[in-house]
């Protein structure tokens, strides 16, 4: 993503990612959403990572790309971390936190070990980078679909923290667009695109968790009912 | 199967962002309007998406407030999107017209609370200025 308008980009998600993390300390969210903030903190780390590796050794260096691939394989299961934490807030009352994360652990080895069985059954000869690319767009599917049962249960439990309701509706916007981008990505290898529409979609998230912490208290609460499409 | 995750996703897509859209508009609704942003925006108790337009025009002639901008583009284009459907499937399927309507007076009266706002930091930032 060079030019101008990627640095821009680049620069723009950084500096939000700092501000989610400074919103929650300034708003006393931090530790409610400690993983939360950790992944942020952790993107803005590996955004400086990146542009080290993209400055010493340059765009289409295989430097850059093994670090591109594996930071951003590691972001997506700090990303999937974060989501199962979501679900611990959501399930807090149902006393089920062990199996909530039996299931996430069991989930996050399944779709490593599929993964690997694609990326073994390829003749490609990048094995270790292809795997953590195979591994970062299958995260991002189960992140959705597990974001959307998430966001099943907070209809039927007729959760209404506000905060947390945007929280996960913002994670599920911004699994949702990814996974359609690396899909049409498959579908159309040759568009240049998307280079620029994956980091635009990077920037939508921590502007919508900083606004979550920012801007709503966390003991805010809605009726439930309002935020069906379908009306109850 | 890239073709069925691209169709599944854009759903999802579209089904997260009404709702967030539906969350922001949620957390304002329960404001009431000040008499004088009833007066300037002619809204009564309930507003129509009709007067959507027109509230964002007066919006545009207030100081911007930072946080605001992204919620704001947010509900633009949630609009849109009802518009869309109200030209379209809503033709089809009648019953969407009666949602859509309320959905589109809703995101008019976001917008009238957002005038509210920017009108009263508007106001602190004159009075400030007056005191300095």
């Amino acid at each position: 993503m060079p030019g101008s308008i990627g640095y821009t980009i680049w620069v723009l998600g950084s500096l939000l990612e700092v501000c989610v993390v400074v919103s929650a300390i300034a708003k006393h969210s931090f530790r409610r959403y400690l993983c939360l903030n950790i992944y942020m903190l952790f993107s803005f780390l590996i955004s400086l990572g990146r542009y080290y590796a993209f400055n010493h050794f340059g765009l289409r260096s295989s430097e850059y790309k093994y670090f591109y691939f594996y930071s951003d394989a590691v972001l997506t299961i700090f990303l999937y971390l974060a989501l199962i934490t979501l679900y611990l807030h959501v399930f807090d009352e149902m006393k089920v936190e062990k199996y909530v994360r039996l299931t996430a652990v069991l989930l996050l080895v399944g779709t490593v070990l599929f993964s690997y069985g694609v990326v073994q059954q390829s003749q490609n000869k990048m094995l270790t980078g292809a795997f953590f690319a195979e591994l970062s767009q299958n995260l991002y599917f189960v992140g959705l679909v597990l974001t959307y049962i998430l966001w099943g249960a907070i209809l039927k439990l007729r959760e209404t923290r506000t905060q947390l309701i945007q929280l996960v509706l913002s994670l599920g916007i911004y699994f949702s667009a990814f996974a359609a981008t690396f899909a049409l990505g498959n579908m159309f290898p040759n568009f240049q695109f998307f280079g620029y529409v994956v980091p635009v979609f990077g920037c939508l998230l921590p502007l919508a968790w900083a606004y979550a912490f920012w801007r709503l208290a966390p003991d805010a609460r809605m009726a439930p009912a309002r935020l069906a499409v379908v009306p109850r | 199967m890239a073709t069925l995750i691209f169709i599944l996703s854009a759903a999802a897509l579209l089904q997260f962002f009404i709702s967030y859209c539906r969350s922001l508009i949620a957390a304002s609704i329960k404001q009431p309007l000040s008499a004088e942003v009833r007066d300037v925006t002619g809204i009564p108790n309930t507003a129509s998406g009709e007067d959507f337009a027109r509230v964002i025009q007066l919006l545009d002639l207030c100081p911007e407030r930072p946080e605001e901008r992204g919620r704001i583009r947010a509900i633009n284009a949630y609009f849109r999107l009802l518009n869309v459907v109200r030209s379209t499937l809503a033709r089809v399927i009648p019953a969407l017209v009666t949602w859509t309507e309320m959905e589109r007076g809703q995101c008019t009266y976001f917008a009238a609370v957002t005038l509210d706002r920017r009108i009263a930091f508007s106001r602190d930032m004159l009075a400030q200025q007056l005191d300095a």
